[in-house]
């Protein structure tokens, strides 16, 4: 636990026109905690993650990781600070294995650069087996061995949500953004899934996740913010937090409209 | 040699140019998804460098330097790595439709030069009189097409060699990672603008290489060479062969190069003499109906890509 991770969200504002997706919203999510992010659909809760992964200007506000500025970053440079996001909807290198999936990630690799392919071809190599080591410790560790070579589009959306977790662990980061790991997933693989995020914030990684599945957010988070319409609505323990009036109506509301 | 041997030379020679070809637009299309939709352009400006730098001094013509063919070889290739560096950084920040627009009018914007700059390209009359590289070594056209066969061998063998090195490594695997999802690959912090422009110009310049291999064999160049059919031709080459595998690619140029020339053959024995005229039309439509078919019954190609591309994770 190296306190790596810690997220500080201040007063972010993300307005599409005249529609404040979201306004004024901070957060925190502490350093090797699971931090859930809750709310009706339409809360705002994937524009937030955008902005934070720097594919949205925020017009409004701070992001800090560890200290850093991220806010006003592209997505590479918020992605080379330490930030690492899943999508809601899988999108794997679906033409590729599962294998070069992973090892497409790290970055500045030396293989990248053409020539140093034809002028420095033992230590591309050297550096490919490096980078294939971890892929596969990886990959057992997701319980992704099995389809390593399989086209990441060919496998299950379930597996794919895998692989997307464990592209994001390729790239050693400090924080993991998931945004519904669990939409689309079935039982088995999502108590499996549940599982290795447990073991890796067992070994310090941080997390910040949207989820609809309250069981999920029940087993995982220690905390919990909820949102609705552009608004953060409430903050809290998991358990406390839903009996809330404000937050039972925020849902209800939202399902009535 | 008889007629059927000296024809079979001749149609391999023609076939490995446009294998050089195929391999070059499957890097850009096959690998990285780039869409040149004006091969013959790049290939035009291979075969009138070639020609101008190696071609006798003349009157009121700019070049004739009189170059050795190898030299003048590397020189058509040079340039046509050149003017696809200009069309690829000129439309690099757009969307990557945008590039087949491009290349589509560069295609033309070289045709009409070729047509109208008779000061470069000699016009419609084109350049003529060439020497054809080693030809006095040989006795006879027969020997020499032999030769010339021998050279092309060499030259596909590693052409398919040194891409296959290239795309068989991280390089190649970001590559097909940007083809596949430039947006996801750009999250990953990869930088997506440097890698296509690389493949866009390191494509280009075997389609420009194939151009000035075809001016050292034919011995001149004229415009009539370089019609936007040659783009279809070799497109349906790659797509039948099968894109993302530089095997597949020279499969297919065999292949619809074959099946081009006897559907020629046949039209002109088996059809009547008054829809002669329309026999180029009958052949596109024969190519665009098997493009039709390959795309419903095997649309990976005759060869489909492997699974994996880098050759450290297979």
């Amino acid at each position: 636990m190296g306190g790596r991770g810690q997220l500080e969200v201040r007063e972010v504002a993300v307005a599409f026109g005249a529609v404040r997706a979201v306004d004024g919203v901070s957060l925190t999510a502490a350093a090797g905690r699971i931090t859930g992010l809750i709310g009706p659909n339409g809360a705002g809760k994937t524009t937030l993650f955008n902005a934070i992964a720097g594919e949205l200007r925020s017009q409004a506000g701070q992001i800090l990781l560890d200290g850093h500025r991220l806010d006003g970053l592209p997505p590479h440079r918020v992605f080379a600070a330490g930030l690492a996001r899943t999508f809601q909807i899988p999108r794997p290198f679906a033409g590729m294995t599962v294998l070069e999936n992973l090892m497409t990630v790290p970055a500045r690799q030396k293989g990248e650069r053409f020539w140093m392919n034809w002028i420095a071809r033992g230590a591309v190599r050297a550096e490919e087996r490096a980078i294939r080591a971890r892929a596969e410790a990886i990959m057992e560790f997701c319980g992704l061995a099995p389809v390593a070579r399989s086209r990441a589009g060919a496998i299950s959306g379930g597996q794919q949500k895998l692989v997307e977790l464990a592209r994001a662990l390729m790239a050693e980061p400090a924080i993991i953004l998931l945004d519904e790991p669990g939409a689309g997933v079935n039982s088995r693989l999502l108590d499996h899934l549940v599982d290795r995020i447990r073991a890796l914030n067992a070994r310090g990684m941080t997390f910040l996740i949207i989820e609809h599945n309250m069981d999920v957010i029940g087993a995982l988070c220690d905390q919990v913010l909820v949102m609705a319409a552009g608004r953060r609505l409430a903050e809290g323990p998991p358990a406390a937090v839903i009996r809330r009036p404000e937050v039972i109506e925020a849902y209800l509301g939202g399902a009535a409209a | 040699m008889s007629g059927f041997a000296s024809y079979l030379v001749f149609f391999l020679i023609v076939a490995s140019i446009y294998g050089v070809m195929v391999l070059g637009l499957n890097l850009q299309w096959g690998y990285t998804g780039l869409f040149n939709a004006g091969v013959v352009g790049f290939y035009a400006i291979g075969a009138y460098g070639t020609a101008i730098l190696a071609g006798p001094e003349r009157e009121a013509l700019v070049g004739g330097f009189g170059l050795p063919y190898p030299l003048a070889l590397l020189g058509g290739m040079a340039a046509t790595g050149v003017a696809a560096l200009v069309v690829g950084l000129a439309t690099l920040r757009l969307r990557a439709e945008y590039l087949a627009i491009a290349t589509f009018g560069t295609a033309i914007g070289v045709q009409l030069v070729a047509v109208n700059f008779e000061r470069l390209t000699g016009g419609v009359n084109g350049l003529i009189g060439l020497t054809r590289p080693g030809f006095a070594w040989f006795g006879t056209p027969g020997a020499y097409n032999l030769f010339f066969l021998g050279v092309m061998a060499v030259l596909v063998a590693a052409v398919f060699l040194a891409l296959e090195a290239a795309v068989r490594s991280p390089w190649g695997r970001l590559l097909k990672a940007v083809r596949e999802d430039e947006t996801a690959a750009r999250s990953l912090g990869k930088n997506i603008a440097r890698l296509r422009l690389q493949a866009f110009v390191l494509g280009s310049i075997p389609i420009g290489l194939a151009g000035g291999l075809y001016v050292g064999f034919i011995g001149y160049v004229s415009p009539l060479d370089f019609l936007p059919i040659l783009t279809f031709q070799v497109w349906a080459m790659l797509i039948v062969g099968g894109s993302g595998n530089n095997a597949g690619a020279l499969l297919g140029a065999v292949g619809v190069w074959a099946l081009w020339t006897m559907s020629g053959l046949a039209i002109s024995r088996l059809v009547p003499v008054a829809w002669q005229s329309q026999a180029g039309a009958i052949q596109v439509l024969l190519i665009g109906l098997l493009i039709v078919v390959v795309l419903l019954v095997r649309p990976q190609g005759l060869l489909g890509e492997r699974a994996t591309v880098s050759r450290e994770a297979e």
